[in-house]
This record gives C-alpha cells, structure tokens and sequence, in this order.
C-alpha cells in the first residue's frame, strides 16, 4: 500500500468519525430516536466486531482461512474475559498466548 | 433539572442497560481503581466540592486505564506497517479505538484505502448515538461543540451517562475525555516506537492484540439472542466471503448481519403478532 493511499484512508476515516460525532451532538434530540435506527444503531457494532475478530484471527495470506497460533491467543483472551479480567490483562493474554504458541511451534 | 434529561421510556431504558452493561466491560472495570463501581453514590452527601472530587476521580480512573490501551495500537499499527506520523495521526484524528484498529487491519490484510475507511467508519456510527444522549444531559454551548465533539467516544460517554445531574455529567465527561485523549496519545506514540524497536511484531504475538481488542468490546454486547444472532451470522458472512472479495469488503457485506436479523425477527413477531411489526 503507498503512502499516498495509507494517508487518503486516515483523511476519510477522520473525517468521516469526527462528522458522526458532531452529528450526534449538533442534531435535535429525537431525529435519531426511532426505534428502527436505534436497534439498528445497537446491532451495527456487534456485527462488525464479530466480523472482524473473526476474520483477523483466522484470516492468511490472499483471502485464505488458517488457523495458526492466533486462535490459541483469542481463546486465552476469551477465558479472560470469562474471568472478568481487565481490558489491559485480556489483551495480554492473547498476545503473550500467541507468541508462547509461536515459539514452541 | 435531572428530569429534563428524560428520553422516551424504551429508548431510556435499553440505554441505561447498555451503559450499565458496558459499565461492567473490561476497559472500566473495578481492577483499575474501581473507576466505575459506585460513582453515581460517591460522596452522596457530601457537599457539592466533594462530589466533584469524587466524579474527577472515578473519571481519571477510566482516562488513565483505557488510556494505557493506546500502547496496543500503537504497536498495532506499526506492525501493520504504518509509519510513526500515520500512527500518531490515527490516534489525534481519529480516537475511536474499534475504528483505529479496524483501519490499521483492513490496510494491512491489503484493502483499498476507501473500503477500509468505509468499515472503521460505519464502527464509528455509534458515536452519534452517544452524542444524541449526552447533548440534552450536558447542554454544550454552540461554541465548546467542535472540540467537545472529538471526545464523543464509548468511555467518556457511558461515564457521563453514569452521573445523577448535569454538573457531575459535565465534569465525568470531561475529565474522562481529556485524560484519555491525553494518554491515548503518548501511549500511542511509546507502542509505534516500541514496535520498531521489536521488529518483528508477529514474533511477540502482537498481531493478536487487535482481535483481542475486538473481542474485549463485543462480549459485553452479546446479550440478547438478536445480539448473539447477529455476531454468529456476521462470522459466518465475514469468513465465508473473505476468499472470495477483495480485502475490506468481506466486513462491510458482514455488516449487513444487523439489518438482516433485525428483518427476520420484525416478520417473525409480525407473524405471531397477528401483524404488529415492531
């Protein structure tokens, strides 16, 4: 990826979060308040995170599904979330469960 | 004064179980100071300086933990091949963690700039929805909007939703904001360089922080079976399509997840309702 494109995909991203946070604020309450948009609204995330927990835990090279050191990871992080473990120590666990997979293998 | 902050009786109470619920996720979570345990009770009658001591301190508490995070980006993204400027412009421009991370993933699996753009876009959608909340609880002067708008994130939201009045709410909102902002930076800034210092990230299993992240915000919204309907088929959609697309679209056609339950589900209840379709 050039610079140049790794820049435009920051200027739109920045630009596109900063409107919608305005947006949200500026708006007369209500506007957005109907039930459709906001399940929507609540829905939107949780398919977007799953989609891409998925897809960068099990995602290779060219579009391939593999299942590498990577899943040992986010299976540790999901025990800790069991747990109720902190943000920070959840993500800990799946990094140090990742490399520790790695180094064996 | 609190009263004026109602909102319609649904819309107030699915609100209040999110933020209760986020309340309960991890990047808030007691482990950090017990940030966000009690702070609606802290100081209940205490006199009005006391309250605000205690509203700070429950928001600092969430500023500095989730703040911390910024490290994982920042070795995130550096990782994912951005340069030290790029990285740092993510976090000053961008600061919506789930976005940030989803940006650095999808350039780095191989998008396009747009699609990629497009998918930590439609993740930032919800910002609105917090800023719709906070913009009758806090009644922002038209002229603090702008600036107070880039603080519009999942934290210093649901830590000003959390507050009994308008004065508290203002204070969470901004203490938690800026100490986040603050230190999202700086640990942004110390994880990028930190990664160069690494080489090579997926050797330390750096690689996994971001799906760890994902994974740490999603849990807590997996409630509902319509939530939990939504995630399983968004997996199914997202890896099922991703030999097949080009990089970064596979996630946007797997957003299309929340609006097909939610159809499945209107006719389903329009069936056994006799009609009504909520």
């Amino acid at each position: 990826m050039s610079p140049e494109g790794v820049w435009i995909a920051i200027g739109a991203t920045a630009a596109g979060c900063y409107l919608v946070k305005l947006l949200g604020l500026s708006v007369p309450a209500g506007a957005l308040e109907r039930p459709l948009v906001r399940r929507l609204a609540a829905l939107l995330p949780v398919a977007l995170l799953a989609a891409l927990t998925a897809q960068q835990t099990f995602g290779g090279e060219g579009g391939a599904l593999v299942v590498d050191a990577r899943a040992g990871g986010l299976a540790a992080a999901a025990v800790a979330l069991v747990l109720r473990a902190p943000f920070l120590v959840v993500v800990a666990a799946a990094v140090l469960v990742t490399a520790g997979l790695r180094a064996l293998g | 004064m609190p009263e004026r902050n109602q909102t319609p009786q649904t819309a107030q109470t699915a609100q209040t179980a999110q933020t209760a619920q986020a309340l309960r996720t991890a990047p808030v979570r007691p482990a950090e100071g017990d940030a966000c345990t009690a702070p609606p009770s802290a100081g209940d009658r205490g006199d009005d300086r006391g309250d605000d001591r205690a509203v700070a301190r429950d928001a600092l508490g969430v500023g500095v933990a989730v703040g911390l995070s910024g490290f994982a980006f920042g070795v995130t993204s550096a990782g994912a091949g951005l340069s030290l400027a790029q990285t740092c412009a993510l976090s000053l421009l961008v600061f919506t963690g789930a976005s940030q991370f989803a940006l650095v993933g999808a350039l780095a699996a191989g998008g396009s700039p747009l699609t990629a753009a497009a998918g930590a876009f439609f993740l930032g959608t919800r910002n609105a929805f917090y800023g719709l909340r906070l913009s009758s609880l806090l009644r922002l002067p038209r002229a603090v909007r702008p600036a107070a708008a880039h603080l519009v994130i999942d934290e210093t939201s649901l830590v000003a939703l959390a507050q009994r009045d308008r004065r508290a709410a203002r204070i969470g909102f901004a203490v938690t904001g800026i100490s986040l902002y603050l230190l999202w930076n700086l640990t942004t800034l110390l994880g990028a360089l930190g990664a160069a210092a690494l080489g090579d990230t997926a050797a330390w299993g750096l690689d996994a922080a971001g799906p760890a992240v994902f994974l740490a915000l999603l849990a807590p919204m997996l409630r509902t079976a319509a939530e939990r309907a939504t995630a399983g088929l968004a997996v199914l959609l997202g890896l099922g399509l991703l030999p097949v697309l080009p990089a970064g679209v596979p996630v946007l056609v797997a957003a299309l997840a929340a609006p097909l339950v939610l159809l499945a589900r209107g006719r389903r209840a329009g069936r056994r309702n006799g009609g009504e379709v909520r």
